[in-house]
């Protein structure tokens, strides 16, 4: 049976399918559903996790396998760079029950911070890696994975793209495989990493390289398709290869490299001799041309192919044929770029609102964090100086307080980062800063789930990746029990509040915390919400009498307001109102009114 | 002859109903089908696309610049912004909707006047007011069904039985104003 499923879901499907009974992952896009498919599809049929970080769900999994179970982690390309540390040493040590790894990597920087080519990670830690191509191979590389994990104890990564990730192709479904738990025996030699055990398994490693080498060239995944006639040799991988199909068809011949580490070598060379033209189609990082180029395989790539955002059939058909589409070109400088919002209800437009207009003082260095809040920077708020990467916020906002404090600067460090940031690697930065003692104010806006990512649970939720009850961490109470003494945890919308407690917390002269906590307006309630919180949607209206005009509403950002420039009025547009009131607040006639 | 279609909006407009249900129907027609969309930051009130492929055997998930031969926009100025990846006689299917970006609603720009116009003038364009059709069923959410409507008579995929994948894929609250929605749509093209 077939089924159109994205690569997400066909590597869930893959995961069921290999007998794989454990799961663990940190949500990030683009990588999210496949947890996510995991855990509602195949719910009963594995563990599966969303663990605080990506560290932590791989060393879980490493664990899992140690002890003889099959394991499964996901991430996006930058969670590779979080849980690298226990994957270079796992390299070492080997697997036992097969480990399978995902890498979701972002040419054109969709919703990351790199553009990062996680390609070379394979070629650092010395372990396969497979490049799916659509989403049957998604779900097979899964399968195949397994099975060299296995056979050679090794961990293996698979290597997706956004494109691969987030497009729908069809699928052949096949059975589970139940596997019994292999046999564990303690083995200091083979599970440890001290010194003179890593001497000896590095030189393993480079041993077990020669035969991934032959594994790869034999391999069904590494195929020439010839085309008679063709003068071109395409060499390629990944989604790069479908563009590269529809570019060129039968003008050329192509060589498929879906086994791309080690990569097939001699395959190639036997492929490229009969061409007098090879192209290297792949996106990012020229990672396959420097390695053929190693091996004096004579190719054109990054020459004519740009390095940097997504790779495209059009790109393709214009540097190899000489062939530009034709389009229908308007005057596109009349429309400006449409930059992403916080949505109608958020609870984080009340907070970056106050922080916005004492920022303007120009004393407050805000530094930002990764999740929705990421575009707090941007106008009208401007309430954020830095992004750097999950939980960067904290401790890199403990290093600026101790700058200004060091120079005599006149400015006040805040960070500022959601629940589940702060779960992911803000509570040591907090430690850190009681530690060692800065004036950082944190603000860790509480939004009662994973919102970015679109509402998964984590550790404050109360609920587990599989809907389980779970005891819901206390932010309150891990800030307190780090040692910060200031903690007030307030409602983001209302505004007086936050605007006091803000004045508070930039006065205060040693660590201090305040909490926002107020459920994501996209969430999907829990039990535990409707008790906590009144999310009923209130109605409210303008009084076109009233309004003057002014757009202070509107300096709220809140995509349910709209502003006629006739009338001069501004009114509110109710399918997208969901009645959280800070228009209200902020407006100066009292113009904005509850009805319901 | 693979075809192309791009549904384009505004993050959170519900381009990802319209297309899920319009894959279906084209994978029971015997298709083979490709579809990607975007996830993550843009969805939050920022620009989104979601693309459809369809044919004999479709390779690329992702439609290029003049490779569409039909664009359905759920909002009037994204239109105008992906007009470039219409295949030069292809058609658009235009929802008379307008959501104002962040700067417009701040003031520092005003919404830009005319584009429907210049549409019109360089491509076979039917309007229709999605959102204000979809609210006189009482029912605003169906907008991206009046749009399917419109876009199953565009490239002429009527004799896929519509009705029962909508019964079997969206809720049955709403299937009845849905299954007005999709006539609604069909009709504007008729």
């Amino acid at each position: 049976m077939k089924e159109l499923m994205t690569g997400n879901e066909a590597i869930a499907r893959g995961v069921y399918e290999s007998g794989i009974t454990f799961a663990a992952a940190y949500p990030g896009t683009p990588s999210t559903e496949i947890l996510e498919t995991l855990a509602e599809r195949y719910r009963d049929d594995l563990d599966s996790e969303w663990s605080t970080n990506e560290k932590v769900a791989v060393e879980a999994a490493i664990g899992y396998s140690f002890v003889g179970g099959r394991s499964f982690s996901a991430m996006k390309q930058v969670g590779m760079n979080v849980a690298a540390d226990p994957l270079f040493s796992f390299a070492y040590t080997g697997a036992n029950g097969g480990f399978v790894v995902v890498t979701a990597d972002e040419p054109g920087i969709h919703s990351s911070q790199t553009e990062q080519d996680n390609r070379f990670y394979a070629g650092m830690m010395n372990i396969p890696m497979l490049e799916p191509s659509d989403g049957q191979e998604c779900k097979d590389m899964v399968i195949e994975g397994i099975r060299i994990s296995e056979k050679y104890r090794t961990p293996v990564m698979i290597r997706m793209t956004t494109r691969i990730c987030h497009s729908k192709s069809f699928v052949e479904l096949g059975e589970r495989t139940e596997v019994p738990k292999r046999e564990y025996k303690r083995d200091i030699w083979q599970y440890t990493t001290m010194p003179a055990v890593s001497k000896k398994l590095r030189h393993e490693i480079l041993e077990r390289l020669k035969v991934l080498a032959d594994e790869s060239l034999n391999s069904q995944y590494n195929y020439a398709v010839m085309n008679d006639g063709a003068k071109i040799g395409v060499v390629t991988s990944g989604i790069s290869y479908q563009y590269a199909k529809d570019a060129l068809g039968d003008r050329a011949s192509y060589f498929k490299v879906g086994f791309s580490f080690p990569v097939p070598f001699e395959k190639i060379r036997e492929f490229t001799e009969k061409f007098d033209t090879v192209y290297v189609i792949e996106e990012s990082e020229p990672y396959l041309e420097f390695q053929l180029r190693t091996k004096g395989i004579n190719c054109i790539g990054r020459e004519v192919f740009p390095q940097e955002g997504e790779l495209s059939t059009s790109i393709i058909k214009e540097k190899v044929l000489g062939i530009k589409s034709e389009t229908i070109d308007l005057d596109t400088g009349k429309i400006k770029e449409r930059p992403p919002v916080f949505c109608a209800g958020c609870p984080h437009r009340g907070l970056f609102y106050e922080l916005g207009r004492r920022a303007k003082s120009g004393k407050i260095f805000i530094s930002g964090d990764i999740g929705c809040y990421g575009i707090a920077p941007l106008p009208p708020f401007s309430a954020t100086d830095t992004v750097l990467c999950m939980g960067e916020s904290v401790s890199g906002g403990h290093g600026a307080a101790k700058a200004f404090e060091h120079y005599g600067t006149d400015m006040k460090a805040v960070s500022v980062l959601g629940d589940s940031t702060f779960f992911h690697s803000g509570m040591t930065g907090l430690l850190d800063i009681v530690y060692n003692n800065s004036r950082d104010l944190v603000i860790i806006m509480d939004n009662r789930t994973t919102g970015m990512t679109g509402h998964q649970n984590n550790p404050g939720t109360g609920y587990t990746a599989r809907d389980k009850k779970a005891p819901a961490a206390d932010i309150t109470a891990i800030v307190k029990a780090l040692g910060v003494k200031n903690v007030r945890t307030i409602n983001p919308l209302d505004l007086r509040e936050v605007g006091e407690t803000l004045d508070w917390g930039l006065a205060l002269e040693e660590p201090g915390v305040i909490i926002t906590r107020w459920p994501c307006a996209l969430k999907k309630f829990t039990e535990d919400d409707l008790q906590e919180f009144d999310v009923t949607r209130h109605l409210y209206q303008m009084d076109k009498e009233k309004c003057i005009g002014c757009k202070m509403c509107t300096k709220t950002a809140c995509p349910a307001l709209r502003f006629d420039t006739d009338a001069k009025k501004a009114r509110i547009y109710e399918p997208s109102c969901v009645g959280c009131g800070i228009c209200a607040q902020v407006c100066p006639k009292d113009a904005i009114v509850q009805v319901k | 002859m693979t075809k192309s279609i791009l549904l384009v909006g505004v993050g959170g407009q519900g381009t990802i109903l319209a297309s899920k249900l319009l894959t279906i129907g084209l994978g029971q027609e015997g298709y083979d089908v490709k579809m990607s969309e975007i996830h993550g930051m843009s969805q939050r009130g920022g620009s989104v696309t979601t693309q459809i492929r369809y044919g004999d055997k479709v390779n690329a998930p992702v439609i290029g610049p003049g490779e569409a031969d039909l664009i359905v926009s759920f909002e009037e100025e994204e239109t105008y912004r992906w007009m470039k990846y219409l295949k030069p006689g292809g058609k658009v299917v235009l929802n008379k909707f307008r959501i104002p970006s962040s700067p417009i609603l701040t003031g520092e720009e005003t919404y830009p006047e005319g584009l429907i116009d210049e549409i019109k003038a360089k491509a076979d364009t039917t309007v229709i007011p999605a959102s204000e059709e979809a609210e006189k069923l009482g029912s605003p959410q169906s907008m991206n069904i009046v749009l399917l409507g419109a876009l199953v008579k565009a490239m002429g995929l009527t004799d896929i039985d519509w009705d029962k994948i909508m019964e079997e894929n969206t809720k049955t609250a709403f299937l009845e104003k849905n299954r007005q929605a999709f006539n609604v749509g069909l009709e504007y093209l008729s």
